[in-house]
């Protein structure tokens, strides 16, 4: 046992001692002993987002790592000279070249991150920046745009411009700025519009780190808008399900005749709302009304699917103030919690295949909620009308219990009559 | 004919067993009548609270089953299916804490109507050792739904135990069944509640009511001083009993009342992974010594507080159970030292315990 606790001290030191001691050292011998540091911090002139926990910096590459020279030299001539290998700033479509020349190869990544993807410079160059990058746009973004030069963090460290809850603001920066915008014809409005949609507010306002950024639907390196074809596979990598039903009903197919954007056309692009049952059906707010009118069968099966979701809800709406009433009354309600959780899943399901376009195959699921419905509803009723039972039943007790105590009562008063009428 | 058939069984009985004794306690034993005869029921109070908890007891064991995996859900079992068993469970949880209320309430007024002393200083002694081993049910009871506030109160009170010197440790794993609150804690308390203590209890309680019939009522001072034909009587039976039936009858329609309209609610399960929720403290009886071990300082000179404070109670219980033996004669003054002191120990109780929930 005692050997034991002096192992996991071992442990616990050689641990600390690596992580605290030795990472504080190589940090400080990384910057002590590099020239360029020393010469570029004297003279004030280190680059204006320079940081010393740069993710480079962190695992010892420092200047020279990326623009070439020799850092143990203190000659700024010669440090910085050709023959020693100095590349100086790279121009702005050098630079894709200039990060892909470790970044490619798997070699020189695998020592830092075995794990690392090595295909983000070929991505790019498949991206809408990349390609207008290669035509001599000087607009577009590249690596530095979106990663910065000198303050680069993993991806996962809420420092990074590239942390999930900043992508939308690192996008932005380019996105939202309209005069750039104007010259590709685009809005500038995006993030305007996603933050008000329920996947920005999911991420920016609920601080929701698993919602979708603009990555997750544009690719990261390899960003390009979702064509047609790919745009019901882009919200098919969350939204299963609703991907599948889509693509086997029939209404894919008329979609796709009519050239329109799968799910985009019904639910939008940045600008999301949560989605609610009077999208469907023949209401102001319904969208099946914008290809279908009254008489076409179109119309009908509209009508018949928000129907059935207005039952289950208006009865799931009923069953749950039935609940209410029972966990006021303090009467037992674990049971009808779990039927209505199930009724619940069941709204949810029918919902979901409103993509089927089937008012047959929603009516299923429907029933299924109706019928876990009603067996909660039976379950309240019997608690309530237990509810009262029981101070009924209290009511009748306490009538017999008074008979019992009067009765008592006027016994013990007869009995102590005519003990005194004895005594008399 | 029914009269006629009791009358019957009586003589065979009595040609067997001789029942002058029995007879001479029914139809001989009075019980005096004067203003603070009220305090005479409190006992039958008591005692009849102690059948209810048999009886319910009896029923719970039908359905409950010991066991981390099955005590909470066999409780909540009983509670929301089985017939009435929502009754059974709430009147055994209220009757029980009535029952402790009235042992506190029918002690001091022993205690204040001085009946301890001599002839009848052992029905004291039975008496606090009732009132302990009651709150000793109340404390194994406690955990038995195996609920998240049971357990951590548990936990509390048992590390309470591991404070005293020497035997603290020993006892404190003794009573846990190991060194934390487990599904051991469980079995050991199971078997505390339901087999030894109603064996001792038991033991104790006849040795009580034997004293008591023995020794007849007491007689309060200034009743033994009036003369014979002002004294008072009523006959234990049928008048005492018949009293006592009408009292029983309503205090059983009050714990009814309590369980129907504040029943004791189950909560949640007990994990030990989870921190423990706001508001631990142990059931009422207990509160004041709780409070009084809170408020005391870390260290007293050389001391713990809470070891000092836990020898205080002890030393207190003792000498609060022999009370009787001690030789406390009255001060010069004539000042009723026991009274004072009684009425210190009264409020201090009181004070501790509402202190004990309002903090």
């Amino acid at each position: 046992m005692k050997n034991q606790i002096f192992l996991i001290w071992m442990l616990f030191f050689v641990a600390w001692y690596n992580v605290f001691v030795e990472g504080q050292n190589i940090k400080d011998k990384t910057l002590d002993e590099d020239q360029c540091f020393i010469c570029h911090k004297e003279m004030e002139i280190l680059p204006e987002n320079f940081s010393e926990s740069d993710v480079h910096m962190k695992a010892g590459l420092s200047c020279a790592g990326c623009h070439g020279g020799d850092a143990s030299n203190d000659d700024m001539e010669i440090a910085m000279s050709t023959g020693r290998g100095f590349v100086g700033v790279p121009t702005r479509k050098e630079i894709p070249q200039f990060c892909g020349k470790c970044h490619s190869k798997i070699e020189i990544m695998r020592v830092y991150q075995p794990r690392i993807s090595t295909d983000q410079l070929s991505q790019y160059y498949t991206s809408v920046h990349g390609m207008q990058l290669r035509k001599g746009d000087q607009n577009v973004a590249e690596c530095v745009s979106c990663h910065t030069s000198h303050s680069i963090y993993y991806s996962n460290d809420p420092r990074s411009t590239v942390y999930a809850l900043n992508v939308p603001n690192t996008c932005n920066n380019c996105h939202g700025d309209k005069r750039l915008m104007e010259k590709y014809g685009l809005k500038a409005n995006e993030l305007t519009e996603y933050s008000k949609s329920v996947h920005g507010i999911a991420l920016l306002e609920n601080k929701d780190i698993g919602a979708p950024a603009c990555n997750d639907c544009h690719g990261n390196h390899g960003a390009t808008p979702p064509g047609i074809s790919s745009i019901s596979h882009v919200c098919g990598t969350c939204h299963i399900n609703n991907e599948q039903y889509f693509k086997k009903s029939s209404m894919a197919a008329a979609f796709e005749e009519m050239d329109y954007h799968g799910c985009e056309q019904c639910h939008g692009n940045h600008l999301i709302n949560r989605p609610n049952d009077n999208m469907v059906g023949m209401g102001d707010e319904s969208l099946c009304m914008d290809c279908h009118s009254e008489g076409d069968p179109g119309y009908e099966a509209g009508e018949e699917m928000k129907n059935y979701l207005t039952l289950l809800v208006n009865s799931y709406n009923s069953a749950e103030a039935k609940l209410k009433d029972v966990q006021n009354k303090g009467m037992n309600d674990a049971d009808i919690i779990l039927l209505l959780q199930e009724a619940k899943q069941n709204l949810i399901q029918s919902r979901t295949l409103i993509h089927t376009f089937d008012p047959l195959k929603i009516k299923e699921k429907t029933d299924e909620g109706f019928k876990k419905v009603n067996e909660g509803v039976k379950l309240a009723d019997f608690e309530i009308n237990e509810y009262y039972s029981r101070r009924n039943g209290f009511a009748l007790a306490t009538v017999v219990f008074l008979i019992l105590v009067i009765a008592l009562y006027l016994k013990l008063k007869d009995m102590a009559k005519s003990r005194k009428n004895k005594e008399a | 004919m029914f009269k006629n058939l009791a009358s019957k069984i009586e003589s065979w009985l009595d040609e067997r067993f001789d029942l002058t004794p029995i007879r001479n306690l029914i139809y001989h034993k009075k019980v005096p009548v004067h203003r603070t005869s009220l305090w005479y029921y409190m006992g039958g109070v008591t005692l009849f609270l102690f059948i209810v908890q048999v009886l319910t007891g009896i029923l719970l064991l039908m359905y409950y089953r010991p066991g981390e995996d099955s005590a909470y859900e066999s409780v909540r079992f009983i509670v929301t299916q089985v017939k009435f068993g929502w009754l059974i469970r709430n009147v055994h949880s209220w009757s029980a804490n009535l029952m402790i209320f009235f042992a506190f309430l029918h002690m001091f007024s022993v205690f204040f109507a001085k009946s301890y002393k001599k002839p009848r200083e052992l029905t004291w002694v039975s008496g606090f050792i009732l009132l302990v081993f009651s709150m000793a049910f109340g404390f194994s009871g406690y955990l038995l739904p195996w609920n998240e506030l049971a357990f951590f109160a548990t936990k509390v009170g048992t590390d309470i135990v591991g404070v005293l010197p020497v035997v603290g440790e020993e006892l404190k794993i003794i009573l846990r069944g190991g060194e934390e609150v487990t599904g051991a804690t469980l079995s050991r308390f199971f078997g505390l509640h339901v087999a030894i203590l109603p064996g001792i209890f038991t033991l104790f309680l006849v040795t009580h009511l034997v004293l008591i019939q023995r020794q007849g009522m007491h007689e309060p001072e200034h009743f033994k001083s009036l003369p014979e034909k002002e004294k008072k009587y009523i006959p234990f039976f049928p008048d005492f009993a018949l009293k006592d039936a009408l009292l029983w009858l309503i205090v059983l329609n009050v714990i009814i009342f309590l369980a129907l309209y504040f029943p004791w609610e189950l909560g949640l399960k007990a994990d030990p992974f989870t921190s423990a929720p706001e508001g631990i403290r142990p059931e009422w009886y207990f509160v004041f010594m709780f409070q009084s071990l809170k408020l005391l300082p870390a260290h007293i000179l050389f001391l713990e507080g809470e070891l000092l404070g836990i020898l205080f109670f002890i030393i207190a219980g003792i000498i609060w159970m022999f009370i009787p033996f001690l030789k406390l004669e009255k001060l010069p003054n004539k000042i009723d030292i026991l009274k004072y002191f009684g009425i210190i120990v009264v409020i201090f109780i009181i004070v501790m315990t509402i202190w004990g929930y309002l903090s």
